[in-house]
């Protein structure tokens, strides 16, 4: 046992002296190179699709709307967040865990290969028009069977990685008996928790509903239970990525700007409530659907509403490092400090102005889980105009922050003065492009624009003419978002490979001198789990049983596009 | 655990308004009867045309100023198309679909709900405003799913 503890420990310091070994950093940067190359055409898709619906842009027959929405979809939630999560984290891993495994690094690539295998059998379809069903395919609706074997590889190369973040975790555990897992790791610890937890919901529905269906083993599907099981998994993988982003609130920009981090336990503390109670969150997709009960949906408001307790500690809490390590650089007054924060920074202006974003989006996602509430704005503009600033700004600025430093980190290069004002501005242009977009998108949803409909003026009715200033708006927004994109691709593929060599530090911040022992509670990830799976059984098991009893006969496959 | 003063009161606040939504969401759903559509009553997707009531599609006065419409949703429309009603009409509407999912959602109403195949939706709405209102399916149903609409004229 002694031996190994010294080699680790060892192992680490060489790792904070030298930065990341090459092999780890290749892992890394393969995912992020995916993922922003998801960016830049999912990007691309975004414009032609706000150009559509603004009525300035035909789509010609061979790539209808519904084709590129689809697109639009899976590259951004399926590719460009889950790719730079676990990039994300896999550095973290190596840089707080003592470097890779080898055997983590072999699963990282089966998972890698696998994900992108996965992903091509997926899009082959969707170009050639077999498989326009929207990243949420709701049966009875059916794509070309291959769009489902794509999926399931992805869910498998999810898991591969989930496996070896966990045997990562485990082994240093092992090495480290009573000590607190590093926080980062702790972060990713829940995420991959999550991960494994959320995809399981869509191999079920994938595995044993669609494939023997759309392969005509059996003739019907239960469309309600297939959308239960779809939304369990598609609000879970969107809070992941919320989860991801808010790691680096708490563990890293404290660090950027020169202050330490909040409260350890409290961080824990976030942590914990939003892996156990996050998934039952899925139910809030569904609230204007027949065969659910309005019990079972009021009560699902407040599992919903549960999470957004979390995510107003965590609005405290950045809000007071802020303050704090202001004025440990002298700042004053009730507001004054804020002139000691570090406007020209992108690794801090990036998420901060994240951060801003998501007090709009969170108040949006409160008012939409509340039942009467959303059945006004379900299923218009106003929900895009929700996910764009909860995934398109909180989450994604955050993750174009940590590009400035995770990227020559990873290649050991440096981000200079004149590739930093470059991100600023970038910055600016995807901010501005995206208030523009998301404003307009919720005023037009509620006026009654429906989401997911290429343009359309229904027949010339009266009411859609109020609709045009607004999508109008959403072509200008989408338009500067286009060169924003382009700005941030080109950044990245510049510090992955161009930028002057030199030494990046991974910034985590450290706790306040003095500050409380975090109790070891906190580490019984055992008890999290089952306590995970107790909320989602109390959340699904009575919902899912009624469904399954009391099912109309199924629906066979239909292809309408 | 230390916890400053101003952060207690501030998720004593968090608390406070999640559980006042919770509270008038219940209110509204229990004692206003606002709650969202949400009916159980399953059907024969394959079989609709032949069961009641929507083997007879259409708009029937159940009521002084109450009219019952059963709809059927299919790709890319909706049977009956135009419906008419006087001013001040609650009307309750049955729905379902023949084929994918579709939505129902009446323009500058509350009316919007999910229509599923295998399942029948209920939802009800007073118009008091005089005026035509569009009805369009806002849940993605395939390439014609823009064109699905119809109105709803209110003298
Ligand atoms: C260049 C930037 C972007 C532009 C111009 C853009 C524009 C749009 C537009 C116009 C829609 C379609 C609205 C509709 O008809 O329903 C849409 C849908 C969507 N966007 Fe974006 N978007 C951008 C970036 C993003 C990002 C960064 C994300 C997430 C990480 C994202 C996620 C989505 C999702 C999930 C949908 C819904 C797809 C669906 O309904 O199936 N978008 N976007
Ligand atoms: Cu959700
Ligand atoms: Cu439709």
């Amino acid at each position: 046992m002694q031996p190994a503890l010294k080699t680790t420990s060892f192992k680490q310091k060489t790792n904070q002296v030298l930065g990341i070994s090459l092999e780890d950093a290749r892992i890394s940067k393969s995912y992020l190179a995916v993922a922003f190359i998801a960016l830049l055409l999912g990007g691309f898709l975004g414009l032609l699709q706000g150009l559509n619906r603004a009525g300035v842009l035909q789509l010609p027959p061979w790539l209808n709307y519904y084709q590129v929405l689809t697109a639009h979809g899976i590259l951004l939630v399926v590719v460009l967040s889950a790719f730079f999560t676990i990039g994300y984290f896999y550095a973290g891993l190596s840089h707080t865990l003592g470097g890779l495994l080898p055997k983590v690094r072999k699963m990282a690539w089966i998972g890698f290969w696998m994900k992108i295998f996965g992903f091509v059998l997926a899009v082959i379809p969707i170009l050639r028009n077999e498989a326009s069903v929207m990243y949420t395919f709701y049966p009875p609706m059916a794509a070309s069977p291959m769009f489902y074997f794509g999926l399931v590889f992805i869910v498998l190369g999810v898991w591969m990685l989930s496996f070896g973040a966990f045997t990562q975790v485990a082994n240093w555990r092992r090495n480290h008996k009573g000590e607190h897992l590093p926080i980062l790791a702790f972060f990713a610890t829940g995420v991959f928790v999550l991960l494994v937890g959320a995809t399981a919901f869509v191999a079920v529905e994938v595995i044993f509903m669609i494939i023997p269906w759309t392969l005509g083993w059996v003739d019907g599907i239960n469309v309600l239970l297939a959308r239960t099981l779809f939304w369990a998994f598609g609000h879970t993988a969107v809070n992941i990525w919320y989860l991801t982003a808010v790691s680096a609130w708490y563990v890293i920009i404290p660090k950027i700007i020169g202050g330490n981090r909040w409260s350890d336990l409290l961080t824990r503390m976030v942590v914990i409530p939003l892996v156990i109670m996050n998934i039952t969150g899925g139910f809030h997709h569904q609230i204007i659907d027949p065969g659910i009960s309005e019990s079972i949906k009021y009560m699902h408001v407040f599992m919903s509403l549960a999470i957004g307790f979390p995510s107003l500690m965590t609005a405290y809490a950045m809000f007071r490092v802020f303050e704090r390590t202001a004025r440990a650089k002298g700042g004053k007054g009730l507001v004054g400090w804020y002139k000691k924060m570090p406007w020209g920074d992108v690794r801090f202006l990036a998420p901060f102005i994240a951060m801003v974003a998501f007090i709009p989006a969170g108040a949006g996602g409160i008012a939409q889980s509340t039942n009467q509430l959303d059945q006004v704005v379900h299923n218009t503009m106003w929900v895009v105009g929700h996910f764009h600033i909860t995934l398109g700004m909180s989450v994604i600025m955050t993750f174009f922050g940590i590009s400035y430093w995770l990227v020559p980190y990873l290649s050991k290069r440096v981000l200079t003065p004149a590739m930093n004002r470059l991100g600023v501005i970038q910055t600016i242009v995807w901010t501005i492009g995206m208030v523009i977009m998301a404003i307009s998108m919720h005023i037009v949803g509620l006026f009654g624009s429906p989401r997911r409909t290429s343009f359309t003026t229904y027949g010339n009715f009266a009411e859609t003419l109020g609709w045009n200033p607004y999508m109008a708006a959403v072509g200008i927004g989408a338009t500067l978002l286009l060169i924003a994109v382009i700005l941030q691709v080109y950044a990245v593929f510049n510090l992955m490979f161009f930028a002057p060599k030199g030494v990046t530090e991974f910034p985590i911040a450290e706790e306040e001198a003095g500050a409380e022992k975090t109790p070891y509670w906190t580490e019984r990830w055992g008890v999290w789990v089952i306590l995970m799976l107790i909320v989602v059984s109390m959340a699904y098991v009575l919902p899912i049983v009624d469904m399954i009893m009391n099912a109309p006969p199924g629906s066979p496959p239909f292809k309408t596009w | 655990m230390k916890m400053h003063l101003d952060e207690k009161i501030w998720l004593f606040l968090s608390f406070g308004m999640i559980m006042g939504f919770m509270i008038f969401t219940g209110y509204q759903a229990v004692a206003l009867g606002m709650g969202p559509p949400s009916h159980k009553e399953t059907i024969d997707p394959k079989k609709v045309d032949q069961t009641a009531p929507f083997d007879q599609p259409g708009i029937k006065q159940i009521g002084e100023n109450e009219y019952e419409v059963v709809m059927t949703l299919q790709v890319f429309s909706f049977t009956p198309m135009e419906i008419e009603v006087p001013a001040g009409s609650t009307v309750h509407f049955t729905l379902t679909s023949k084929d994918v999912v579709h939505g129902f959602q009446v323009a500058n109403t509350n009316l919007n709900a999910m229509v599923m195949p295998g399942h029948i939706q209920k939802i009800s709405q007073k118009f008091d405003e005089p005026g035509e209102y569009l009805v369009l399916c806002n849940e993605y149903c395939g390439a014609g799913h823009q064109a699905m609409s119809t109105k709803i004229i209110v003298k």
